[in-house]
């Protein structure tokens, strides 16, 4: 089967005062109809691949690729016209702080519905009735006193579930969720990820899921491609994840205190710079 | 090689004592501003602004009080007054030369005051609050609620007309702005985790405010004062030009084009020629200020 | 002896109608060279507490009292000589326009020590950074060094109780690592209390001896390490936090 996306050999670069700097450094991978996970600390150029997917990165950043291929179709060749019906249609994106990602004036339900009827042709009332049956899909109770609400009278996680609700309307092929729920408490955490997953296998998406967190990743995904200072280290299935053989991912995992195995230190990653040179592994399937 | 190795240790991340420190982070912050070209030709004009009041005596070709009434209202170009004569056959480029004197006198006047007073009270009211900010507020509030100029004028004529008490008059008029800035800038730092934390060492309100408030807000006001002196020279000359400021025969900007205002209509080079002067150093201020935005701004710096 | 001791402790914010109850009640108590953990979930109001101890949220009642001595409203001066804090997001907790020298050297001086240099020199050395670190600005530091510059700040005036907030949570684990053996070090080398809020239970089940778990403002549990590594929570809330935490 052919893959939904397809990226092969992406850079993205920022020129400064100091000279380029790679944010990305020629990293190539699939994506199927599966939970992909990408991790990496901070700085590993793993947030920079998610935009680079949509375009989304601004100048003085450059996005260069041999292909970023949707179905077959290069999104690079596209004008930026095109890649606007792309964005939120065939490819939707999830932000880390639903604060920043929703419009503070405006009420939950009309910026629910407003994107509903960008996406469909519906009548208001029409578009009322399909935006509780979204906030219901996020197990949000009480959906019709959440559409009169403002963003600022949402949780944290009741923000986040919105945001999922509202990404989903247009019935996208992909999503990327860019840290997705580390601003939320673990509780929360869970319940987040569990709606997310339903709407996924349910609908038969591709889910690119952008952590730092090691342990989330294992449990939540399909595969993880690991980066470190913008390439690929190590690919593996999610499962496997804590029996990793790289390194750089081993020193991540036995940095983290575990609560079944005290320890009186903890241990610390210590750099390899050969990591950042060696070339990116392929995370094609 | 001695350039090239200055140029390493300026723009080393390692600096190795607090004066190479203090020059580094200056030689990068130049580095930004000369990036910006518009930025570096408002320096280049107030630079030469400096330059010619300074050595005005050299520069001009004439006395500029000297009148000629024989050649008064002489065109641009006649021999050996290239921007013509005045009213009083006054050289024009002599007293615009001259004049630069005046309008460096007065913007550096009101640039020492307005914002100083400004600093001070937004940044007490800001961090203090309560009934303080109330009053301080509100008093700001009366003196931004009259038109700027009609106040000027109304301390004008109550302290007499001259250049000092213009300047005096046009800063207590300029520096509302200032305070509702500081006292904004306050308000966001005061609850910062870096104010809290030299609260725990034990720190005072006046040392928080001086060293630890005022650096953050100095910059965005020294912004604004650039981008400000421009509205501050039409001003001065603004009262120039109703006789109020500077007074005959000083050859002021504004009080030049107040008397060529007469002969507009068949001599029009006499009120041009200082309104070119003046729109030139108020573009200068406003492109410096542009610059500085870009280099001092905090959050861009990061 | 008991560093730390707190009674009956309620804070609040606003007044009348917009009144907030941040903590309710809270009462625990922190022995000498103790580390201590307080866990909850964001608004559970863990960091008000500490915030209560130091003097920065204004209105609480209740008693506090650190080392023996009962905390009075306006604090005295040599109060902070006790107690430190470090703050959770480093990238916050520093003065964009102040060197780490300055930041130290200020800290130093009002804390009225005279051989400032020499104290600066060794701060730095204590939290791993070094000389080449003395005079670079935060823009010029990564997370970690700037969370090593922030614990030296609060090792200055050489307490005996530290408040963290959070101190990792602004992180990378890789960086989490090097901050939590740091701070064990620190505590043995100078002997010090700790009184650490967290999120994460696995952080303070490596950090802490005790901990109080923190729900709506109230303390619901206080239990000791092995019973939190043993999953054995007695409280509901306790339970259930810990099974999403594994």
């Amino acid at each position: 089967m052919d893959p939904l996306l397809d990226v092969e050999d992406l850079w993205v670069r920022f020129s400064t005062r100091q000279g380029v700097f790679d944010a990305v450094r020629g990293v190539s991978f699939t994506l199927g109809r599966e939970r992909l996970g990408i991790v990496g600390e901070s700085g590993s150029g793993k947030s920079m691949t998610g935009r680079a997917i949509l375009r989304l990165i601004r100048p003085p950043g450059i996005v260069e690729a041999d292909h970023i291929k949707l179905d077959g179709v290069d999104l690079l060749q596209k004008s930026e016209k095109s890649m606007r019906d792309v964005r939120g249609e065939r490819i939707s994106m999830v932000m880390q702080d639903p604060k920043f990602s929703l419009n503070p004036v405006m009420t939950i339900g009309d910026q629910i519905i407003e994107s509903y009827r960008l996406h469909n042709k519906a009548t208001k009332s029409e578009a009322w009735v399909k935006a509780l049956e979204m906030l219901e899909a996020v197990s949000i109770r009480n959906p019709e006193r959440v559409m009169r609400a403002y963003p600022h009278e949402m949780s944290g996680g009741m923000g986040q579930r919105i945001m999922i609700a509202m990404m989903l309307i247009p019935n996208p092929e992909i999503l990327i969720a860019d840290e997705p729920t580390s601003a939320l408490d673990v509780s929360v955490q869970r319940q987040v990820l569990d709606i997310m997953d339903k709407l996924v296998q349910e609908r038969g998406m591709g889910l690119i899921f952008i952590s730092h967190d090691l342990n989330l990743v294992a449990d939540f995904c399909d595969r993880v491609l690991i980066m470190y200072a913008g390439r690929i280290v190590e690919v593996c299935d999610a499962n496997k994840l804590h029996e990793a053989q790289h390194p750089y991912t081993r020193g991540l995992l036995n940095s983290l205190p575990r609560l079944d195995t005290p320890r009186d230190r903890l241990d610390v990653l210590k750099r390899d710079p050969a990591w950042s040179e060696a070339p990116s592994v392929s995370g094609r399937l | 090689m001695a350039e090239q190795t200055l140029r390493a240790w300026l723009l080393t991340d390692t600096p190795t004592s607090r004066r190479h420190a203090k020059l580094s982070a200056l030689y990068q912050g130049w580095l930004a501003f000369r990036a910006n070209t518009m930025a570096m030709i408002g320096l280049g004009i107030l630079l030469s602004l400096v330059l010619i009041a300074a050595a005005a005596p050299l520069l001009a070709p004439h006395d500029p009080f000297v009148q000629n009434l024989g050649n008064r209202l002489a065109p641009l170009g006649s021999e050996g007054h290239i921007l013509g004569t005045d009213s009083l056959g006054r050289d024009i480029l002599s007293r615009l030369i001259y004049g630069a004197r005046i309008t460096l006198y007065i913007v550096a006047l009101v640039a020492m005051i307005a914002p100083i007073v400004g600093l001070l009270v937004g940044t007490v009211s800001g961090y203090i609050g309560g009934w303080v900010d109330i009053v301080l507020m509100r008093i700001t509030d009366i003196f931004l609620a009259f038109p700027r100029l009609v106040l000027a004028l109304a301390f004008v004529a109550a302290l007499g007309a001259g250049i000092e008490n213009a300047v005096i008059a046009i800063s207590l008029t300029a520096w509302p702005p200032y305070a509702r800035i500081a006292r904004a800038e306050t308000l966001t730092i005061r609850s910062s985790d870096y104010i809290s934390a030299i609260k725990l060492q034990g720190a005072g309100g006046l040392r928080i405010i001086t060293k630890h408030i005022w650096p953050l807000c100095v910059s965005s006001l020294i912004v604004r004062v650039t981008l400000d002196m421009a509205g501050i020279i039409l001003a001065a000359a603004g009262l120039g030009f109703l006789g109020l400021g500077a007074q005959p025969p000083s050859p002021e900007w504004g009080a030049m084009i107040s008397e060529g205002r007469r002969f507009i209509l068949d001599h029009w080079w006499v009120a041009t020629m200082p309104g070119l002067a003046i729109f030139t150093v108020s573009l200068a201020f406003n492109l410096l200020g542009d610059g500085l935005r870009d280099v001092l701004d905090p959050k861009a710096g990061e | 002896m008991k560093m730390l001791e707190i009674n009956g402790l309620n804070v609040w914010f606003g007044s009348g109608r917009d009144r907030v109850d941040a903590v309710r009640n809270a009462a625990f108590e922190v022995g000498a060279g103790e580390s201590f953990g307080l866990v909850g979930e964001s608004g559970s109001g863990k960091s008000t507490i500490l915030r209560a101890i130091t003097g920065l949220a204004p209105s609480w009642s209740g008693t506090i009292a650190v080392a023996g001595r009962q905390i009075e409203i306006r604090r005295p001066k040599d109060f902070y000589k006790q107690v430190q804090m470090v703050f959770q997001d480093p990238y916050a907790s520093l003065h964009p326009r102040h060197s780490v020298d300055a930041v130290l050297g200020e800290t130093l001086q009002l804390h009225g020590f005279k051989d400032i240099d020499a104290r600066v020199v060794r701060l730095l050395d204590d939290v791993g950074l070094g000389q080449k670190f003395r005079f670079r600005y935060p823009h010029q530091l990564s997370g970690g060094q700037r969370q090593r510059v922030a614990i030296a700040r609060a090792l200055a005036p050489e307490p005996e109780l530290l408040l963290l907030d959070e101190p990792t949570s602004a992180l990378d684990v890789s960086v989490q690592a090097e901050i939590l053996n740091l701070l064990a070090d620190l505590r043995q080398e100078h002997g010090l209390t700790y009184l650490m809020v967290s999120h994460d239970l696995s952080v303070v089940g490596h950090m802490c001896d005790r901990l109080a778990v923190m729900k709506d403002g109230e303390i619901v549990e206080i239990m000791d390490v092995v019973a939190l590594r043993a999953m054995k929570a007695t409280h509901p809330y306790s339970q259930h936090l810990l099974q999403a935490s594994v």
